[in-house]
């Protein structure tokens, strides 16, 4: 679905991403993990063509969208859920969601609804606040609200940068439930966390970026087994087991 | 039956994307924690952070096994020893020993590559399988084993040698898959006719066979002595162990583990790579191993690759059987000679025993070359006719096939040397 070569980018004269090469395949789990300022965010802002490739190939579903404006992006099925959630605080929770939907509106307000009603299937939070302004949800719900307003596009990837930021760990949690409901129904995801161990437990393969580097790379599991990946992200000695 | 159908059926397209992934990775890991690639690296001037294509490749050192030796024990781990679950050690068949080790992880990747093969080769966790490989620090045994438990099969661990004991465990255990080297499977039919027991009259259905040249005449024997299908399969404990490649049911090459294994055959003298379907030296780059990394390891296996599609629906390429070493390759009279040519024409001619020795000497300058065969008894009880015409038949067929004339000895059956593991065939007396 998104193949990635040798993708180099930055701001400026600040080169942050080196020479990066990655996947994601139909029906993943794929998350990205590293320290602060590793350039986790800067690649799928660079994804998402909000920072420019400086060189490198990004292909998704087969065509290249380097260079394409961000606003071309999420037509094409590749959307953002952006750090923060970012929701529009003074506009309600069904303006929200709906606004998420604005690339699928030519196709009828019957599919818009629909899409509408499944989002407050997966966030039934959401139904019962939808005529509430977005800025006086909860850190949590804001979240659900950001993921439902990206689901609203019908994409064919997500990509959610530090969904679980400033948020309780049992809400955490629940955000993570949701994330692995969204591969069951057929959702592809690229996530973006600091939390590890969190990501990997649900991802189906992974990449450690260190320094705007791909340091190690493989299927989950074998991560959370990598003792390099266990000291320096999961704050796991061997003896301490 | 395939057992990761997902990766083994990838589209060349996504399979070239997670190889270009995967090299990257083990390049940068290999320069950052392994001084001897990190030296080389530097040598070279190249960026180790900076692989871009599959094509850079060539552009990697090659690793030798003297490499291996010059860095014994430990010296090319890329993981410190406390992350090291497992350590082998190569059979040293042409020299000192070599060391290599496996993380928890890697052991988990043996494992499943194996399971690969196995599958491959029509075995299922139904199957009881003998495992007459050595245990030990020789890869086989213990390489072989794993991947049969995880696929679920049966597990006989018995180990190499005692070969009547083999057999009645056989019979008793109900095999029905036996892995060995093809020499001793032979050695085994040789064994039951001296037991009496019927090959035929067991439950034995599949051998998997390896970890020494063999030829295609060579199978069909296998085949109808044993009454079994086999199937070759190849690795090597420099770069893994068993797993590396194994045919499938259409015994008809062996496809590379492509995803985990980054395979280039080229030519031994020149170094670059052969044209598409022609004989060359294989190179393998391990694509995944944590402990221990390999970049374009010099086998000296000759082999040719074999790109077309396979009918079994797996897309990893295929490598033609190994046609023996750059090593062990002769050279007589400057003709290159490999003793699986010869192995091959015996097989195929009436009369004489798959068991063969190359005795090569140099004479007033001039090389030459004595095949000593084994001949069925009946032929020593005959008139000298016979013996001169089987002679002069094989002569014939040698020259005409190897381009050089060769001396022929006939030796009564049971007199060669028989060999349990690997062995060289070939005696080599010319001082040069």
């Amino acid at each position: 679905m998104l193949k990635i070569r040798n993708l180099e980018s930055g701001y400026g004269k600040l080169k942050v991403l080196k020479h990066i090469s990655m996947h994601v395949d139909t029906g993943e789990i794929v998350t990205i993990i590293g320290a602060n300022g590793a350039g986790k965010t800067t690649l799928l802002s660079t994804i998402s063509g909000l920072v420019k490739v400086g060189s490198g190939e990004i292909v998704f579903n087969g065509k290249s969208i380097r260079g394409l404006s961000p606003s071309k992006i999420p037509a094409l099925g590749c959307v953002m859920v952006p750090e923060g959630r970012q929701v529009f605080a003074t506009m309600t929770v069904e303006e929200n969601l709906i606004l998420g939907g604005h690339v699928i509106q030519k196709k009828g307000k019957k599919v818009l609804a629909e899409l509408l009603e499944h989002q407050y299937q997966l966030f039934p939070i959401l139904k019962e606040r939808r005529s509430q302004l977005a800025g006086t949800l909860s850190g949590g719900e804001q979240q659900m609200l950001a993921m439902g307003r990206a689901l609203m596009s019908r994409p064919s990837l997500v990509m959610m940068d530090e969904p679980s930021t400033g948020l309780a760990p049992l809400i955490v949690r629940e955000i993570f439930q949701i994330i692995e409901r969204l591969r069951e129904e057929g959702n592809t995801v690229l996530l973006v966390e600091q939390n590890a161990k969190a990501a990997l437990s649900i991802a189906d393969r992974g990449y450690v970026l260190e320094t705007g580097k791909v340091i190690v790379q493989g299927p989950a599991e074998d991560l959370l087994a990598n003792s390099a990946v266990q000291r320096a992200y999961l704050g796991r000695e061997k003896f301490d087991e | 039956m395939i057992w990761e159908k997902n990766k083994e059926c990838m589209s060349r397209e996504d399979l070239e994307q997670l190889q270009l992934e995967r090299l990257q990775s083990t390049v940068y890991r290999v320069g950052t924690h392994v001084p001897f690639y990190r030296s080389k690296f530097n040598e070279q001037k190249l960026e180790y952070d900076r692989i871009s294509s599959l094509a850079d490749l060539s552009r990697l050192p090659f690793t030798l096994k003297q490499d291996l030796r010059d860095n014994y024990p430990y010296g090319l781990f890329a993981v410190p020893l406390r992350e090291v679950v497992r350590v082998h050690s190569s059979s040293g068949t042409t020299g000192s020993a070599t060391v290599v080790g496996y993380s928890k992880n890697d052991i988990k990747t043996w494992s499943n590559l194996v399971a690969r093969v196995l599958c491959g080769a029509g075995v299922t966790h139904d199957d009881v399988i003998q495992i007459a490989f050595g245990y030990g620090l020789f890869t086989g045994g213990f390489g072989l084993h794993y991947g049969a438990e995880l696929l679920g099969a049966s597990v006989i661990p018995i180990s190499a040698g005692n070969t009547k004991r083999q057999i009645q465990i056989m019979q008793d255990f109900k095999t029905t898959a036996l892995v060995c080297t093809p020499s001793y499977a032979l050695k085994m039919a040789d064994v039951m006719m001296d037991m009496g027991v019927n090959p035929h009259g067991l439950s034995l259905r599949y051998g998997l066979f390896g970890a020494e040249p063999w030829s295609e005449s060579m199978r069909r024997e296998i085949n109808e002595r044993l009454g079994i299908r086999s199937t070759d399969n190849y690795g090597l404990s420099e770069v893994m162990g068993p797993g590396v490649a194994g045919e499938c049911e259409e015994c008809n090459g062996l496809h590379i583990n492509e995803d985990h294994f980054l395979v280039e055959v080229i030519d031994p003298d020149s170094l670059e790579p052969v044209k598409p379907g022609e004989v060359g030296e294989l190179v393998i780059t391990t694509l995944t191993k944590e402990a221990f990394p390999v970049i374009r390891y010099r086998t000296r296996d000759l082999t040719m690759l074999m790109p077309e599609p396979c009918p079994c629906g797996r897309t990893f390429q295929r490598m033609s059987r190994i046609m023996g070493r750059t090593d062990d390759m002769l050279i007589i009279k400057g003709v290159n000679v490999f003793p699986t040519q010869i192995e091959s024409i015996l097989f195929d001619i009436e009369g004489t025993k798959p068991h063969y020795q190359l005795v090569v000497e140099r004479e007033n300058n001039e090389d030459k070359l004595t095949v000593m065969v084994e001949a069925v008894e009946s032929l020593f009880f005959d008139a000298m006719k016979k013996q001169r015409a089987l002679v002069d038949m094989i002569k014939k067929r040698m020259a005409s096939e190897l381009g050089i004339g060769v001396e022929i000895k006939l030796v009564e059956e049971r007199t060669l040397e028989r060999f349990n593991g690997k062995g060289s065939r070939v005696i080599d007396k010319r001082v040069l």
